[in-house]
């Protein structure tokens, strides 16, 4: 399946499938969240990071259901598919935005979404005590999603924020790598 | 000063504001002062101080979206606390900080649109925004701006207490509450309103606003609403002792 084809049923799904919600509600409620989480862990922003991929990983775990129920759409037929369908499907029916696919790497494991536009980060500047913006990934609960909802799906991927607007840098960008796909195991009594 | 970037952005927010006002709402100080700070800003100035604060007034995202991060958050709390009582206090903390800021953001945006459509239909007033000084417009506020801005509806009554023993006591009821559209309560916790979310909003606006106050969220199904949520919302002594004040002063 192209991008292009790929793009065309996320839009028609945003518009006829999605139920919806004010942006702000979200975005505001995203920050408590990781608002919480620095007070919690008293501003150790690693440790801070690992819990919001942790919740984004069991999000991830039950939203691929919603994905697949919603979508209709059957098994990617390989990773660059997979992508396609990451950012042009799935961000656009739960994010409403479609982060570009871009930077592969010549084995086709490896790619970026570069985001243009983020939800999770409107209303939001890092604390001004030198230390956030070289340690805290303020999204990172997306890298967690990802790879939640792809380990449901038989992959097993890393997905690591590299730079962030709100660190300073010009892009938001994470990249996901494929690590494996997950052979199915059978119970041994069912052999 | 040496920001041209930063001037230009500046004026298409005051343009955008079309009032004369909107110069004093953005003193130049304020410029100064954000460039001040040392955080490190994208060179192509993607930052909240380039956007738009209106920009996400209309945006969407998924309903699925919001349920899987507020059940999360809960999950996350449920965790670190012991007891029913000690849940509903740490969302409603949680949910403080957030009334706060959306009355920020409800104040500017009442501005920009009650001076627009000032100019156009009266000729009373380029007066600020009201700001409420009494209980009831403080209410209104709540009960219409607020929960359109976050549920795109009205709530769905505000009563007064009847009882003389509470006259600081009111109530704003939500007969489907968003956030506890999908929550599933256990048994053993029937009690449990997440909704102490949403209370802990509301008191942030009322906190905000110089109305001293502790809101707590309440189930009451009917057959029709099993999810109906009452928020009560019980001002401080100051409060009511400002009210009489301004109720003689004839201050609506």
């Amino acid at each position: 399946m192209s991008a292009t084809k790929a793009s065309r049923i996320g839009e028609e799904l945003w518009k006829t499938r999605i139920d919806k919600v004010n942006a702000e509600l979200v975005t505001l409620t995203y920050g408590t969240i990781v608002a919480q989480l620095c007070q919690d862990y008293d501003s150790n922003y690693q440790e801070v990071n690992k819990q919001l991929d942790k919740m984004g990983y069991n999000i991830g775990m039950r939203l691929i259901e919603d994905f697949l129920a919603k979508s209709g759409v059957g098994r990617c037929s390989n990773f660059r598919e997979t992508a396609d369908m990451i950012a042009k499907v799935g961000f656009k029916i739960f994010l409403n935005i479609s982060p570009t696919v871009t930077n592969w790497t010549s084995d086709n494991n490896q790619f970026s979404l570069v985001f243009d536009e983020n939800p999770l980060a409107d209303f939001v500047e890092l604390p001004d005590d030198g230390r956030a913006q070289d340690e805290l990934w303020f999204s990172n609960i997306l890298c967690g999603v990802l790879r939640g909802a792809l380990e449901m799906v038989q992959m097993q991927v890393d997905a690591h924020f590299v730079s962030d607007v709100l660190r300073g840098d010009d892009a938001t960008e994470m990249r996901v790598s494929l690590v494996r796909y997950i052979e199915d195991e059978m119970p041994p009594e069912e052999e | 000063m040496a920001h041209p970037p930063r001037h230009s952005a500046m004026l298409s927010l005051s343009n955008s504001g079309s009032s004369a006002n909107s110069d004093k709402q953005q003193p130049p100080q304020q410029i100064q002062h954000i460039a001040n700070t040392g955080l490190r800003v994208p060179s192509n100035r993607k930052t909240i101080y380039d956007r738009h604060l209106n920009r996400s007034r209309n945006a969407e995202i998924s309903r699925s979206s919001f349920a899987f991060l507020f059940g999360e958050m809960v999950t996350y709390a449920q965790r670190r606390v012991t007891g029913i009582q000690d849940l509903e206090k740490r969302l409603n903390e949680q949910g403080y900080p957030m009334g706060l800021r959306l009355l920020d953001l409800l104040y500017y945006r009442t501005i920009t649109s009650s001076t627009s459509s000032s100019l156009a239909s009266s000729s009373t007033s380029t007066a600020p925004p009201n700001r409420p000084l009494r209980i009831l417009p403080l209410l209104h506020l709540i009960h219409g701006p607020l929960w359109r801005l976050l549920f795109n509806r009205p709530a769905d009554a505000l009563e007064h207490s009847v009882s003389p023993d509470t006259p600081n006591e009111y109530m704003i009821t939500d007969n489907d509450p968003l956030v506890n559209a999908y929550v599933s309560v256990p048994k053993e916790m029937h009690m449990l309103n997440c909704a102490a979310f949403v209370a802990g909003i509301i008191e942030g606006v009322c906190d905000g606003c110089g109305f001293e106050a502790k809101v707590t969220a309440h189930n009451q199904p009917t057959e029709l609403w099993p999810g109906r949520t009452i928020f009560l919302v019980r001002f401080g002594e100051s409060v009511m002792e400002r009210e009489k004040v301004l109720e003689r002063a004839g201050i609506k």
